[in-house]
C-alpha cells in the first residue's frame, strides 16, 4: 500500500499548528496528497476544480447576508436584546434549551436548512443570549460576550447533528444503508434511524446541563460582585 | 421550474457586485478575490456539464482558479468592520420599528420550512414549481429573496443598502467563506489518493482483533480521528466500515449492523464538532459572530462533544453485541 499520500494530513496539521492562513494550507495539502498518489498534475487540477464547483451549495449562506445587514443596520440586534431584557421568566439556560429542542426536532424531520448560524444564530439567538447573560451579570467583558455567542453557535450545531440522523431520508442514514446494500446486507432506513434516538436524547441532556452549568457560573460571579455591596 | 442552480447564479451576482465595488474603491486584492470567486460560481454549471461530456479543460481552468484563490486569500486581512450607522441611530430605529424587525428575520426560516413541506406538491399547469434535488436549499435561497423585499419594506431602506451592508458582512467573514468548499475538494482528493485506505490499513494492523471491545473502541476512535482529519463523517464512514466495522465487528464478533452503522456515524459527528476542518460548522460561524478567536466555537463545544462521544460509545457497547 502507498502510504505517501498521508503526508497531505501532515501538511494540514503543521499548517494549522503554525497558524498559517488555512486556505493555501488546504490547497497545498490537496496537491501534496494527489501528486504523491501519482495523480497526473492536469488530472489533479481538474479534480480540484470539479470538486470545488460541485460543492457550491456550501456558500448558500451568503444570500442571507444582505437581509441580515439591512435589518442589523435598522437595529435588529438592539431590539432583540432589549426584548429579552424585558422578559422576566426567560433565563439564558431556558432560551438555549428551548432553541436546542426546536432545532433537534426540526432536524429530525429533515429540516436542517431551516435554522443555522447565518439564518438564526447571528441575527436572533446570539444577541438574545447576550441579553439574557447580561441580565445575570450586567458587566459582561468582551471575552464573556465571545463565549456566550460561541455557546449559542455550539448549541445550534449540537441540535443539528444529533437530530438529523433520526430522519430516514437524509444523507447520513441513506449513506449507511447504501454501504450495507453494496455489501449484501439489506436494512430499511427506519431500522437504522431509530438507533440514533438514544444518543439524540443523551446529546440534548448533555448540552442542556452544560448550558445550565455556564449559567450557574455567571450567577456565581454576579453574586461575588454584588456581595460586598450588600454587606 | 426553480432549481438550486438559480441560487448559485444569485450568489455569483452578489459576489461579482462585491468585487466591482472593491474595484471602484481601488482595493485590488479584495476585488480580485471576490470577482474570481464570482466567476467560478457563474461558470460552475458549464464546468460540470463539460466535465460530464468528457471535456476536462474547463475543470482544469477552474482548478487553476482555485489555486489562484488560495494565493489571494492571505492578502485579505480581516477588517474589524465599522458600522457606518452609529449605535444611537440603531437604537432609535429599534425603538421605532420594534417587533416588526423580527418579521423579515423570521421569514427566512419560515419560508424555507413552507417550501420544504409544500414544495414537492406545488405545480402550475402540470409543471412542478420546484425541482426535487436540494429542495430545502432552493427554498432557503428563495426565502432570502422574499426576506430582502420584506426587510426593505419594513426598514423603508432601498434594497441596494442591503447589498452594501451584505458586502460588509462578507468582508468581515473574508477568506473563511471559501474554506468549506476547499475542504470538500480536499476530501475528494484524499479519497482519490487512497488516504482513507492507508489509514484504515494502519489502524487494523495495530488492533488486537480477538477482543470485541478493542475492535469497537478502534472503530469508534477511528471514526472520530478520521472525521477530525477530513472534516466530514460521511468520508470517514465507508473507510472505517470497510476496514474494521464489516470484517471484524459484524462478521467476526456478530455486531448488529443497524446499530453499528447508526451509532458509528454519530461517533463521527462528535469528531465534526471538534475540528477546524469542518469549517462550515465551526470556523464560518465564528467569523460570522465576529469572535476574536476563529476556534471559539470549537472551544465551546469540545466538552459537549467528548461527553456525547463517551455516552454514545457506552450505549453502543451495551446495545451492539446483544
Amino acid at each position: 500500500m502507498n502510504y505517501w499520500p498521508l503526508l497531505g494530513i501532515a501538511v494540514i496539521v503543521i499548517g494549522f499548528l503554525l497558524r498559517f492562513n488555512p486556505v493555501p494550507v488546504v490547497v497545498c495539502a490537496a496537491l501534496t496528497s494527489g501528486l504523491l498518489a501519482g495523480i497526473a498534475p492536469l488530472t489533479l487540477l481538474a479534480l480540484l476544480g470539479k470538486s470545488f464547483v460541485s460543492s457550491r451549495l456550501l456558500l448558500l449562506f451568503v444570500l442571507t447576508l444582505p437581509v441580515i445587514g439591512l435589518l442589523e443596520r435598522a437595529g435588529l440586534r438592539e431590539h432583540a436584546q432589549r426584548w429579552i431584557g424585558q422578559l422576566r421568566g426567560l433565563s439564558l439556560a431556558r432560551l438555549l434549551m428551548s432553541y436546542l429542542l426546536v432545532r433537534q426536532v426540526l432536524a429530525m424531520f429533515g429540516l436542517t436548512g431551516v435554522a443555522g448560524a447565518p439564518q438564526t444564530v447571528r441575527p436572533l439567538l446570539a444577541p438574545m443570549s447576550e441579553a439574557a447573560a447580561e441580565k445575570i451579570l450586567p458587566a459582561l467583558t468582551d471575552a464573556d460576550r465571545d463565549e456566550v455567542r460561541a455557546i449559542a453557535a455550539a448549541t445550534d450545531n449540537v441540535g443539528r447533528f444529533f437530530g438529523e440522523d433520526v430522519f430516514i431520508a437524509l444523507g447520513g442514514v441513506l449513506l449507511i444503508q447504501a454501504f450495507y446494500t453494496q455489501h449484501g446486507i439489506e436494512l430499511s432506513p427506519l431500522a437504522i434511524a431509530l438507533w440514533a434516538l438514544p444518543t439524540a436524547v443523551a446529546a440534548f441532556v448533555i448540552q442542556s446541563v452544560r448550558v445550565w452549568l455556564y449559567q450557574r457560573q455567571l450567577q456565581r460571579r454576579a453574586g461575588d460582585v454584588h456581595a460586598p455591596r450588600k454587606g | 421550474m426553480l432549481r438550486v442552480e438559480y441560487a448559485y447564479w444569485l450568489i455569483a451576482a452578489f459576489l461579482l457586485y462585491a468585487g466591482l465595488r472593491h474595484l471602484r474603491e481601488r482595493q485590488g486584492w479584495r476585488a480580485a478575490f471576490w470577482l474570481l470567486l464570482g466567476l467560478l460560481f457563474a461558470s460552475g454549471d458549464e464546468v460540470l456539464a463539460q466535465q460530464a461530456a468528457g471535456n476536462e479543460l474547463p475543470s482544469q481552468l477552474a482548478g487553476g482558479g482555485v489555486i489562484l484563490l488560495a494565493l489571494l486569500a492571505p492578502r485579505l486581512r480581516r477588517v474589524p468592520h465599522a458600522q457606518d450607522v452609529g449605535s444611537k441611530t440603531r437604537r432609535q430605529s429599534a425603538l421605532r420599528l420594534g417587533h416588526r424587525l423580527f418579521v423579515p428575520a423570521l421569514l427566512i426560516p419560515l419560508v424555507t420550512l413552507l417550501i420544504a413541506l409544500l414544495g414537492p406538491h406545488l405545480s402550475i399547469m402540470g409543471y412542478a414549481v420546484f425541482a426535487k434535488p436540494q429542495l430545502t436549499l432552493t427554498g432557503l435561497a428563495l426565502a432570502c429573496v422574499v426576506a430582502l423585499f420584506a426587510a426593505s419594506r419594513v426598514t423603508r431602506a432601498p434594497m441596494q443598502d442591503g447589498f452594501f451592508e451584505g458586502r460588509r458582512l462578507l468582508d468581515a467573514i473574508g477568506w473563511a467563506t471559501v474554506l468549506p468548499l476547499l475542504l470538500a475538494a480536499l476530501g475528494q482528493v484524499f479519497t482519490e489518493s487512497g488516504v482513507g485506505n492507508a489509514i484504515s490499513g494502519l489502524t487494523s494492523a495495530w488492533l488486537p482483533t480477538g477482543s470485541a471491545l478493542a475492535c469497537l473502541l478502534g472503530f469508534a476512535l477511528g471514526m472520530v480521528i478520521f472525521t477530525v482529519i477530513m472534516g466530514n463523517a460521511f468520508a470517514a464512514f465507508p473507510v472505517m466500515m470497510a476496514g474494521i466495522g464489516l470484517p471484524l465487528l459484524i462478521q467476526q464478533h456478530h455486531a448488529n449492523p443497524a446499530i453499528l452503522g447508526s451509532m458509528g456515524m454519530l461517533c463521527g459527528y462528535c469528531g465534526t464538532l471538534m475540528t477546524p476542518m469542518a469549517a462550515d460548522f465551526n470556523l464560518v460561524p465564528a467569523a460570522l459572530l465576529e469572535l476574536r478567536s476563529p476556534y471559539g466555537v470549537i472551544r465551546a463545544q469540545l466538552g459537549s462533544a467528548l461527553a456525547i462521544l463517551a455516552a454514545n460509545v457506552m450505549l453502543m457497547y451495551l446495545l451492539v453485541f446483544r
